[in-house]
C-alpha cells in the first residue's frame, strides 16, 4: 500500500460511505500526483461533496485508505489536524465569517498559530498586513477590505473564500463549485486565478459547468453512484459513452 | 468619550456618588442614601457581574448556559465558608470550631473540605478555582464532544440542577437547606457597619470595571475575533485548523471565574447563601438580563442587570403578583421584538468592537417565510 | 394486615372494640345463636365466677379451645365489660335491653348482677381468645383475619381449635392460611414431634415471608434433622426475599418509568418531532392536573355519584384543555422563531412563567386536592410484590398513552401529513399540505399529550403551580437519552432511566441517587450527543 502511494499527494484507495444503508462512496479510488490540478465532475448525488468531507476529515469513511503525501492517514484525524496539514477547503457555498470585514477574515485564515495562547496576544505584524494586502490584491478585494464579508456580493464572496484559501498557504486545495452562481466573465477570472494557483499548489475542482472544466484544461475524473466512472481528458471523457448515458445526455 | 470609558465612569461614578451620599450626608438629608440602598446596589452589580461572565459565552461564542449561576453560588458559598468560619464561637452554641449548623447536625469535627476557610486568601482562591474546575471538566467533555445548541443549554441546567439537589442534603456539609448565614465580620469589619456596606459596594464596583475591560481586552484581540468566528460559523473555523472546542473551553473556565467572583462579592451584601442560587430559574434569569441589555455588547448585561433588577425590587415590593407576569413577559417582548436589547438599539461602538450577532429575523419576516414555504 | 370491614383490628391498648361495631356484633351472634341454640349444650363458665383473676383467665382460654358457638358472643361481652356475674354465680350478658343467660343467650333476670372485674392479664387472654373464636365464625373474613392473627402470635392454644376450623374450612385460601398458623403454633411448642415439626417447615417454607423465616430460625430444641430442615428453608426463603427485593425495584422503577414517559412523551412530538424547544411543556402538564381539579370539582357540586369516573372525564378535558392552548401558543409564539431554538427557549421559559403566575392567581399558590377514585387506591400482593392500584394504573395509562401516540403517527391523515412535514417542509408544502396548520396541530398534539399526564400526575404529586417544573428537566433528559425523534428511544429511555434511579435510591439515597442519575446522564450526552438511537443520514449531517 505505501509502495503504491509513494510519490502521490493524495491517495484514496477502495473508500466506501454509508448513511443508513445508502451508499455515498462505493469503493471509490482516486490518485492526485503533487502540483496537479484535477476535476471532478458527476451528477448529483455522486459522491463529490461526501468524497471532500472524507479527505477534510468530517465523514469517516468505513471502509479504505485516505493518504495524504503518501503516508499520512487522513482518516484518524479531525477537521483542524488536516487543515493544519495544508489541505484548505472551499465550499459549495460560500462560507465566510459574515459578521467580519474582509480583512479579518483573511488573517484569521493566514497560516500560523491556531492556539488560543497566541491568538489571545497576538498583534498585527507587518508581515501578515504584507501577505494580506497582496492576497486582496490577487482576489481583487482591495476595495472591499473593511467592509462586512457578509454584504459582499455572491461573486466576492466566492473570491474572498479564495482567497482565504490561499492565505493559509495549503499543498492541496479543494475546490466545490467555485463559480456557482458567478457572471461569465467572473467565471473566466476564476479560471484564470485557479491556473495562477496550481503553479505552486495541488487543487481538486468539484464542477458541474463543463464550460470551466474545458477551461481549465486539466485531467478530469467522473463520479457516478460513488465511485469513479471515467477519467482522462476532457474530451476523452465527453466521448466515453457512459458519461454520456449517465451525465453529458445525448 | 469612548463608550468603555463611559461605562467604567458610570459604574465607579455611581456607586461613589452613592456611598457619599449615604455616609457624607445625614439621614434627613433629601438626598441621603440608604445603606439598604448601597447593599442593593452592591447585590445589583454583583448580578452585573454574572451578566458579563454569561454575555461572554452566549454573546461571543454563542453557548446558551442555562446553569451559569452555579459558578455564581458556588463563588458564593466560598465566601460564605469563610464568613461562618470568622463568626468563630460567637454562634448561638459557642463553637470556636463548628458552625452553628453543624453542632445542630450532630458533627464531631469539621470536615475536611472547611479546612483552611478560615484564611481569607485560602478562601478566595478556592472560590475562583472551584469553580474553574468544575466548568474545565464539564467544559473539557461537553466542547470535545461537539455538544452545542440546545443540547449544551440543558445539560448546563441539569448541572446546576444536580448541584442544587446536592446543596439541599444536609449532609453535604454546606448547611442544607437553610444555607450559610448569621454571618458577623470580613477581615474584621463588621458586616453591619455603614463604612463596611459602603466599601463593598466599591470593592463590588471595581471588580465589575476590572472585569469588564478585561473582557473588552479579550473580545477585541485576535482571539476574540476567533470567538466570533467560532459563534456564527463553528465547523468552518475548523476547516482552517482552529480548534472550537480550546477557545470555547478557555472562554468557558473565564466566564465561570468571573460568575464565581460575582458570587463572593454577592454573599456579604446580601448575608446570606442557600441553595436556592442554583435554581436553574435563577440562571435562566441572568440571560435575560444579558439580552435585555445586548447580547454581545459588554455594557448592556451591566445596563441590563441592573434594570431588570431594579424592577424586580420595585414590583415585588409593590405588586408581588405582578413580578412573575413582568419577567415572563419580558422574556417573549425581547426574543420577539428585541433581539439586539437596548444598547443593540444604540449603535455605541468603538472601532475595533467585535461584530454583534446577526439579526434574526423579525416575527413579520419569519411569518412571511414560513407562509412562502 | 390491612384492615378489612368486619374485621376490626383489636387494640390490645383500648382492650375494646369500637362500640357500634360490637352492638352490631353481638346482635348477629345473638340472632346466630337463637337459631341453633337448643341443640347444643352449654359452655361450661364456672370459673368466671372465680374472683380469682387466674382462674377467669384459664376460663377464657378454655372457653375460646371448646369451640362453643356461645364462645365469641361471651368473649366479646367480656371484652366489652357487658359480662355480669350474679350473686347465684351464674354468669349474664348486659344487652341493651336487658339481660341475656350468658350460657343459653336466652333472656332472664338477672338479681343484683355486677360486671366482672378483669385485669390486664384477663384482657390479653380476652383478646387473644376471640381471635382463636373467630377461626370459626361464619363470615369468611372473619375467618381469614383470625387465621393470620393467629399466625402472627403463634398461639399454642389455639391448635386444637385451628384443626377443628380446618377440618370444615372450605375456602381454600383460608384453609391454608389456617394451616400455616397451626404450623407456626406448632413449630413455637416446645416438645412438638419432629414430624410435625417437618411439615410445618415445609408449610412455612412454601409461606416464605420474613415472618416465617424468623419463626424457623428460633424452633425451640430443635433435633439435629430438624435444624437441617429448618436452615435449608430459611436459605430459600432468603433466595426469594432477593428475588422479591428486585422484582419490587423494578415495578417501582417501571412506575416511575411509566411517570416520565407520561410527562416526556408530549416533548417527543413537541421537541423530538418539531424540534421546538417547549420550556412551558410541564406547564402543559400543569395545566393538566388543574383541568382534573376542576372536573372533580365541578363532579362533587353538581354529579356526585360520578366521582368513580372523574379520570375518565378529566382525561379528554385536559387534552382539550392542554391541546387549545398548545395551539394559540404555536399561533402567537413559536411560529415566529423557527429555525432559532436559543431563543425559542427563552421565550417559552418566560411563558412558563406567566403560565405558573395566572394559575397561582386564580387558584391560589397551595396545592389542591385532586382525589383518587376508589378504584385507583388500595394494593394487590402478588407473590413478596406490592402492587399499589394507583401506580399500575399509571403504567397502563402510559402504555395506552403511547400506543395511541403512535397509532395517531402512522395511520392518520395528521399523521402522515407530520411526517411528510418533518421530513421534507418544501416538499410537503408543494404537495399542497398547510404547513402552518401541521405545525399548529402538531404542537396541539404534544401539548395535549402534556395535559393527559397531568392527570395522571395528579394522583401522585402535588397539584401546585410549579407542578411542571419539576418535571422539565427530567422530561429533555429523556427524551434527548432516548434519541431525538424516536418515540420507541423515548420510551426506553423513560424505562430506563426509571428503573436506574429505583435501583440506585437503596444504595444512595434518594436525592444522592437522582444526582447520580443526572450526572451520568449528563456525561451519557457528552459521549453520545444524539441519545440511544440517533437517527441516522444525510439530513442529519447538514
Amino acid at each position: 500500500m505505501s509502495s503504491m502511494s509513494n510519490g502521490t499527494l493524495l491517495y484514496l484507495d477502495n473508500v466506501s460511505v454509508t448513511f443508513d444503508g445508502f451508499r455515498a462512496l462505493n469503493a471509490l479510488s482516486l490518485v492526485l500526483t503533487p502540483g496537479e490540478m484535477r476535476a471532478v465532475i458527476g451528477p448529483n448525488g455522486a459522491g463529490k461533496t461526501t468524497m471532500m468531507d472524507v479527505i477534510t476529515g468530517k465523514t469517516r469513511p468505513n471502509t479504505g485508505d485516505v493518504l495524504f503525501g503518501g503516508s499520512t492517514d487522513l482518516t484518524r484525524l479531525d477537521e483542524p489536524a488536516i487543515a493544519g496539514l495544508g489541505i484548505g477547503r472551499k465550499f459549495q457555498k460560500p462560507t465566510v465569517f459574515e459578521p467580519h470585514t474582509v480583512w479579518d477574515n483573511l488573517l484569521l485564515a493566514l497560516a500560523g498559530d491556531r492556539g488560543p495562547r497566541f491568538t489571545l496576544f497576538a498583534k498585527e505584524t507587518a508581515e501578515e498586513r504584507r501577505k494580506i494586502e497582496s492576497i486582496l490584491e490577487t482576489t481583487r478585494l482591495t476595495d472591499q477590505r473593511n467592509r462586512r464579508s457578509g454584504d459582499l456580493s455572491h461573486g466576492q464572496k466566492q473570491w474572498l473564500e479564495i482567497g482565504m484559501l490561499l492565505a493559509q498557504e495549503p499543498q492541496l486545495l479543494l475546490v466545490d463549485e467555485p463559480v456557482a452562481g458567478m457572471t461569465d466573465s467572473e467565471t473566466e477570472q476564476t479560471a484564470v486565478l485557479l491556473r495562477e494557483i496550481n503553479k505552486t499548489r495541488s487543487v481538486v475542482v468539484v464542477e458541474h459547468d463543463m464550460g470551466f472544466v474545458r477551461a481549465l484544461g486539466v485531467k478530469v475524473t467522473v463520479l457516478h453512484e460513488g465511485s469513479v466512472l471515467s477519467e482522462g481528458s476532457i474530451d476523452h471523457v465527453s466521448e466515453d459513452p457512459r458519461v454520456v448515458e449517465v451525465y453529458l445526455g445525448r | 468619550m469612548k463608550a468603555s470609558a463611559l461605562t467604567v465612569f458610570l459604574v465607579m461614578g455611581i456607586s461613589v456618588l452613592m456611598v457619599v451620599l449615604n455616609l457624607g450626608t445625614a439621614a434627613s438629608s433629601p438626598v441621603h442614601v440608604s445603606t439598604f440602598m448601597v447593599s442593593l446596589a452592591g447585590k445589583y452589580l454583583s448580578y452585573a457581574i454574572l451578566a458579563l461572565s454569561v454575555d461572554l459565552v452566549w454573546g461571543f461564542v454563542g453557548i446558551l448556559t442555562l446553569g451559569h449561576a452555579a459558578f455564581f453560588a458556588l463563588g458564593g458559598y466560598a465566601m460564605g465558608m469563610y464568613l461562618m468560619r470568622q463568626i468563630g464561637a460567637r454562634g448561638v452554641y459557642a463553637n470556636p470550631i463548628l458552625p452553628d449548623f453543624m453542632v445542630f447536625l450532630n458533627y464531631k469535627e469539621l470536615p475536611w473540605f472547611w479546612y483552611g476557610f478560615n484564611w481569607f486568601g485560602f478562601a478566595m482562591l478556592m472560590a475562583v478555582v472551584v469553580p474553574a474546575i468544575l466548568a474545565a471538566v464539564f467544559g473539557y467533555l461537553a466542547f470535545r464532544s461537539r455538544v452545542t445548541g440546545v443540547y449544551l443549554s440543558i445539560i448546563t441546567q441539569a448541572l446546576t440542577y444536580a448541584l442544587l439537589l446536592a446543596f439541599f442534603r444536609n449532609d453535604m456539609g454546606f448547611g442544607g437547606n437553610n444555607g450559610l448565614t448569621d454571618f458577623k465580620e470580613l477581615l474584621g469589619f463588621s458586616l453591619s457597619a455603614e463604612t463596611t456596606r459602603c466599601g463593598l459596594l466599591v470593592v463590588t464596583a471595581i471588580a465589575l470595571s476590572l472585569l469588564y475591560l478585561l473582557a473588552r481586552a479579550v473580545t477585541r484581540s485576535r482571539f476574540g475575533k476567533v470567538m466570533i468566528a467560532v459563534r456564527d460559523a463553528e465547523s468552518r473555523t475548523r476547516f482552517i485548523g482552529y480548534r472550537p472546542e480550546q477557545y470555547k473551553l478557555v472562554v468557558w473556565v473565564l466566564s465561570a471565574v468571573m460568575a464565581a467572583i460575582g458570587g463572593a462579592l454577592y454573599v456579604p451584601q446580601v448575608g446570606i447563601i442557600n441553595p436556592g442560587e442554583f435554581a436553574p430559574a435563577n440562571s435562566i434569569e441572568a440571560v435575560i438580563w444579558v439580552a435585555v441589555g445586548g447580547r454581545g455588547t459588554l455594557a448592556g448585561p451591566i445596563l441590563g442587570a441592573v434594570l431588570v433588577n431594579f424592577g424586580k425590587t420595585i414590583l415585588t415590593g409593590a405588586l408581588p403578583e405582578v413580578w412573575l407576569f413582568a419577567l415572563g413577559a419580558l422574556f417573549i417582548v425581547v426574543t420577539l421584538f428585541l433581539p439586539r436589547g437596548l444598547l443593540g438599539l444604540m449603535p455605541v461602538r468603538e472601532k475595533g468592537d467585535p461584530p454583534l450577532p446577526a439579526d434574526p429575523p423579525t416575527p413579520a419576516e419569519s411569518a412571511a417565510k414560513e407562509a412562502v414555504s | 394486615m390491612g384492615a378489612r370491614p368486619g374485621a376490626q383490628p383489636l387494640d390490645p391498648r383500648r382492650g375494646r372494640l369500637p362500640p357500634s361495631s360490637l352492638l352490631k356484633g353481638v346482635g348477629v351472634l345473638v340472632a346466630l345463636f337463637m337459631m341453633c341454640v337448643s341443640a347444643r349444650a352449654e359452655p361450661d363458665l364456672s370459673q368466671f365466677a372465680s374472683t380469682s383473676f387466674s382462674q377467669i383467665q384459664q376460663g377464657v382460654g378454655s372457653l375460646a379451645a371448646s369451640g362453643d358457638p356461645r364462645a365469641g358472643d361471651i368473649l366479646a361481652a367480656l371484652q366489652a365489660g357487658r359480662l355480669l356475674v350474679g350473686t347465684d354465680k351464674q354468669i349474664y350478658i348486659k344487652t341493651d335491653t336487658g339481660t341475656v343467660s350468658a350460657a343459653t343467650g336466652q333472656p332472664t333476670e338477672a338479681p343484683g348482677a355486677r360486671p366482672l372485674r378483669v385485669n390486664n392479664n384477663v384482657r390479653v387472654a380476652v383478646d387473644t381468645a376471640l381471635g382463636i373464636v373467630r377461626l370459626l365464625s361464619t363470615d369468611p373474613a372473619q375467618r381469614a383475619a383470625a387465621a393470620e392473627a393467629v399466625f402472627h402470635s403463634r398461639d399454642t392454644s389455639a391448635i386444637a381449635v385451628l384443626d377443628k376450623a380446618i377440618a370444615q374450612e372450605t375456602v381454600p385460601g383460608i384453609k391454608r392460611t389456617m394451616q400455616e398458623a397451626r404450623a407456626a403454633s406448632l413449630l413455637g411448642t416446645d416438645g412438638s414431634s419432629d414430624a410435625d415439626r417437618l411439615a410445618s417447615i415445609a408449610i412455612l417454607s412454601n409461606r416464605g415471608d420474613m415472618e416465617s423465616r424468623s419463626f424457623m430460625s428460633s424452633i425451640p430444641n430443635p433435633s439435629p434433622p430438624v435444624a437441617a430442615a429448618a436452615g435449608k428453608a430459611i436459605d430459600s426463603i432468603d433466595l426469594w426475599q432477593k428475588v422479591w427485593t428486585v422484582v419490587q425495584g423494578a415495578f417501582y422503577g417501571v412506575s416511575l418509568g411509566s411517570v416520565l414517559l407520561l410527562a416526556a412523551a408530549g416533548l417527543a412530538i413537541t421537541f423530538g418531532v418539531m424540534g421546538v424547544i417547549n420550556m412551558a411543556h410541564g406547564e402543559m402538564v400543569m395545566l393538566g392536573a388543574y383541568t382534573t381539579f376542576v372536573v372533580q370539582e365541578a363532579i362533587r357540586n353538581y354529579a356526585p355519584g360520578l366521582f368513580g369516573a372523574s379520570l375518565f372525564i378529566a382525561v379528554p378535558m385536559a387534552f382539550l384543555v392542554s391541546g387549545v392552548v398548545g395551539v394559540a401558543i404555536e399561533r402567537c409564539l413559536i411560529r415566529f422563531l423557527y429555525g432559532r431554538p436559543l431563543e425559542t427557549l427563552l421565550a417559552t421559559w418566560g411563558l412558563s412563567l406567566v403560565l405558573q403566575q395566572a394559575v397561582r392567581s386564580i387558584f391560589g399558590a397551595d396545592n389542591r386536592n385532586v382525589g383518587s377514585p376508589a378504584w385507583m387506591s388500595g394494593a394487590e400482593q402478588v407473590g413478596g410484590v406490592l402492587i399499589t392500584n394507583n401506580r399500575l394504573a399509571i403504567i397502563i395509562f402510559a402504555v395506552l398513552v403511547l400506543a395511541a401516540l403512535m397509532a395517531v403517527l402512522r395511520y392518520t391523515s395528521l399523521g402522515l401529513r407530520m411526517r411528510a412535514v418533518t421530513q421534507n417542509r418544501r416538499m410537503a408544502a408543494a404537495m399542497g399540505i398547510r404547513t402552518p396548520w401541521v405545525d399548529a396541530m402538531t404542537f396541539g398534539l404534544g401539548s395535549g399529550i402534556a395535559g393527559m399526564a397531568g392527570v395522571a400526575l395528579s394522583q401522585i404529586d402535588n397539584v401546585s403551580p410549579n407542578l411542571g417544573q419539576g418535571y422539565i428537566i427530567d422530561s429533555f433528559m429523556v427524551v434527548v437519552f432516548g434519541g431525538v425523534g424516536n418515540l420507541w428511544g423515548t420510551a426506553l429511555g423513560a424505562l430506563v432511566l426509571g428503573v436506574v434511579n429505583k435501583f440506585l435510591e437503596p444504595i444512595a439515597g434518594a436525592v444522592l441517587g437522582k444526582i447520580v442519575v443526572l450526572v451520568l446522564l449528563i456525561a451519557f450526552i457528552q459521549r453520545r450527543p444524539r441519545g440511544m438511537f440517533p437517527l441516522k443520514g444525510r439530513a442529519v449531517e447538514a
